[in-house]
């Protein structure tokens, strides 16, 4: 492809490409990402496209386009068939014979592929009816939808690259950081800081050289909303990215990938590769005076490199170990040269701001939270899957409108957010707005937007114990209070999943958690104790339960649970007793069986293989 | 054999301290794992001291130090597979092959291993078996896939495969 020297060139590119396309007829969206994938959604392109090959001419008018995710993982693969808005879901590749012929040449539904809502049994024919989709504002999720991540074509026809012109092409770096400042945007990593006050800091720095990082080390257990954008729109990262080494004048961009996303590095890297071709990236953008450009770097895999001093440590080669922020790193940052730090979600929200304005990006949200933010809703839910809602929707609406409530009928209990920095809220907070402030003040954080929904079956003090778990293998040990704070804590929650806790550990246990919070280095330790705070603060009745009455009551702590077979459900097919190895469990065909506790290593095979629900956790 | 491999993967990086995680990486990408003389050579090519080499490389989770088994079963242990139940998954592995996370059997054929989070937190427990996804796991469905791998030799399937 031709560089393009001028903001023109860029505007008859895209003209070139609509016109090529004019004869598409009919365009079928298919996710490629992570999500679908492993619902095999790889073979479903490929028997579509040999479905469309084997047919004259279908292969001219329709095009299949291979997306990054859509958000509904849960129902994967997943695919909408446009211009109609036709939405089908768990496809195989079995089906794509009459997809081909019904859908797209004779535009027949197929009933069968098409979703049914859980509580009505209606079926849905597209996105717009279904209340997963409706009840969300998708502004960069649904740009996912048009694009083929792997084609910088598809980001320049869907209007892409239209704020690197205006930024290139009059707009003074000023007026960028005015209109970030103005639209109100704060950090989507986990902080909330806002965007604007980083940039100024990071422009007003003295030296010629600076730097601005991208950070797409999602470490966050349970959030996967960065590889999402990520791998499904690299151009939008880019393009964001653009715009602030405009806004503060950097001139080298890092973008720093985990490596467990093998998919979002393989898409960034082909994304970078594209742009720097068409000039986009590199010297003399577009024919004008500035220059930038972006290496992608892959992390090592620590949860602690996505504190910003320690992922600057890791480009840099060294091993990722936080330091003291006294100076800030908008002043001496990478390479001890300011450096502006971004999420890859912060940076997506960027070129929609310079093209429709700070007011129409502050239209949505609450006073202090501006914008939209991406969730992923997961965990003991029935529509679990990436969604996009307007700050200051509650929490209510996102796990009940959204998520569509509990699972097996089962009662929900609270909702983790922000992964192991954040904090369980029970369900009578969920009336609370998602918003930076009022979450933080309720004892949780937004984070990166991971919401885990816990139902009865989720013990919240295993819980606690496995945010420990995780934080203690994840503390760099630099300070004592992390490495050594943690482990005591988790020493304690152990003792009490293990019935050996005492009511006066949990005092002690409070006293830990308040001096690892006030003394620790960075936001990683500070914030490790957050999951026992604000556990023990909502459910302290189920750290008394095990302490007291050596009882775990979601039935999850091993060493509290015994496993028992209902004899009014168990119709005696012996499904149990031919699984399990332990040889504990007896009974006549026919017959309810039982387990021979003795025996008995929880191991939970019964449990999930018994069709009737007789094993029971008592 | 050492030198070829790693002139292309020192192509264009040498002496220059800032790329030993990216290299390191590639190291591990194709040999598996990261030997002690992959070490020494990655230090004195890139002019970093070997202990320096051995910090970064203990230090980042993507590194693993010693060969990994035939067959490598990567539990998911994020929050969304944990509340679904990935502790019993993680129980049965090791139970069932005696061995710990991290290790490998005597015999070289598994070698289990954790991962916080890969990100398909929407059909979890994950678990996968060399590169390929099992979503919706159960311990059931784990031991079963177990048993299967330790009979069969090992097939990269083209596809992630599906339950």
């Amino acid at each position: 492809m031709l560089r393009l020297n001028s903001y023109r060139e860029l505007e008859h590119l895209r003209e070139q490409i609509q016109t090529r396309r004019s004869n598409i007829t009919k365009t079928v969206v298919i996710c490629g990402g992570t999500g679908c994938q492993v619902s095999n959604s790889q073979a479903v392109i490929d028997a579509l496209r040999e479905e469309l090959a084997g047919h004259d001419g279908l292969d001219q008018t329709v095009r299949i386009c291979v997306t990054g995710c859509h958000g509904f993982c849960e129902q994967g693969p997943v695919m909408v068939i446009q211009p109609d808005d036709i939405f089908y879901c768990h496809v195989t590749p079995d089906d794509a014979f009459e997809i081909v012929h019904q859908t797209i040449i004779h535009g027949k539904l197929i009933d069968r592929l098409l979703y049914t809502d859980p509580v009505t049994g209606e079926k849905a024919r597209s996105e717009s009816d279904i209340s997963f989709y409706r009840k969300q504002d998708r502004q960069i999720l649904s740009c996912n939808r048009g694009v083929d991540p792997c084609s910088i074509e598809d980001y320049i026809v869907s209007g892409g690259y239209s704020a690197l012109v205006k930024v290139v092409n009059g707009m003074p770096a000023e007026e960028i950081i005015e209109e970030i400042t103005a639209s109100g945007l704060r950090g989507r990593g986990g902080g909330g800081f806002p965007t604007a006050r980083k940039w100024v800091e990071c422009r007003e720095a003295g030296g010629d050289e600076k730097y601005i990082i991208c950070n797409a080390d999602e470490g966050d257990p349970g959030a996967y909303m960065d590889r999402c954008v990520l791998e499904g729109n690299p151009h939008l990262v880019l393009e964001g990215m653009l715009v602030g080494a405009r806004a503060i004048g950097a001139t080298k961009g890092y973008i720093y990938v985990r490596n467990e996303y093998p998919l979002a590095v393989k898409h960034a890297q082909i994304a970078v590769k594209q742009a720097h071709e068409l000039g986009l990236l590199g010297d003399n953008i577009l024919g004008s005076p500035f220059s930038f450009d972006v290496e992608i770097v892959r992390g090592g895999g620590a949860f602690v490199c996505g504190e910003s001093t320690a992922l600057m440590a890791s480009i840099e080669g060294k091993v990722g170990e936080p330091r003291a922020k006294d100076v800030h790193t908008a002043i001496d940052g990478l390479y001890h040269k300011p450096t502006t730090l971004n999420n890859v979600e912060t940076w997506a929200n960027v070129p929609a701001i310079i093209n429709k304005g700070s007011s129409w990006f502050a239209s949505r949200g609450t006073s202090g939270s501006k914008g939209t933010k991406i969730l992923a809703l997961t965990g003991r839910i029935k529509n679990t899957g990436l969604v996009e809602v307007a700050l200051g929707t509650t929490i209510n609406d996102v796990v009940f409108g959204i998520g569509g409530g509990a699972v097996n009928g089962n009662a929900i209990k609270a909702v983790q957010t922000g992964g192991p920095s954040g904090g369980c809220l029970p369900v009578e907070k969920f009336d609370l707005e998602i918003d930076f402030d009022i979450l933080s003040q309720a004892g949780s954080m937004i984070g990166s937007g991971g919401m885990v929904v816990m139902d009865e079956e989720t013990c919240m003090v295993d819980v606690a114990r496995y945010f420990l778990t995780f934080l203690q293998d994840e503390s760099c040990g630099k300070c004592v209070p992390c490495r050594l704070g943690i482990d005591r804590m988790l020493e304690i929650i152990t003792d009490i999943t293990e019935g050996r806790g005492r009511m006066e550990q949990l005092d002690l246990l409070e006293e830990l958690a308040e001096t690892v919070v006030e003394t620790a280095l960075c936001g990683l330790g500070k914030t490790a104790p957050n999951p026992v705070i604000s556990t023990l603060r909502y459910f302290r009745d189920e750290y008394e339960a095990h302490i007291r009455e050596k009882r775990c009551p979601a039935g999850v702590c091993k060493s509290l649970i015994t496993y028992w077979i209902d004899p009014n459900l168990c119709t005696g097919c012996g499904v149990c007793l031919h699984n399990c190895v332990h040889g504990a469990i007896s009974g006549q065909k026919k017959e309810p069986h039982i387990i021979d506790v003795q025996l008995c290593q929880k191991c939970g095979i019964c449990r999930s293989e018994c069709k009737f629900d007789a094993v029971r956790i008592i | 054999m050492l030198p070829e491999v790693f002139d292309q993967i020192m192509e264009g990086r040498r002496s220059q301290p800032n790329q030993l995680i990216e290299v390191l990486q590639d190291v591990q990408k194709h040999f598996g794992y990261i030997s002690r003389e992959s070490m020494k050579v990655v230090s004195r090519e890139l002019g970093v001291p070997l202990i320096e080499v051995y910090r970064v490389a203990s230090f980042y989770k993507a590194f693993r130090l010693k060969p990994s088994g035939r067959n490598v079963i990567t539990i998911c242990m994020g929050t969304a597979c944990h509340v679904r139940g990935a502790k019993l998954l993680h129980d049965q592995a090791t139970g069932q092959l005696d061995v710990q996370t991290g290790e490998t059997t005597p015999d070289g054929e598994f070698s289990i291993e954790h991962v916080n989070c890969l990100g398909a937190c929407a059909l979890g427990p994950v678990v996968t078996e060399n590169g390929s996804y099992h979503h919706h796991m159960t311990p059931a469905k784990l031991r079963k896939l177990i048993e299967t791998l330790a009979k069969e030799p090992v097939e990269v399937d083209q596809y992630a495969k599906v339950e």
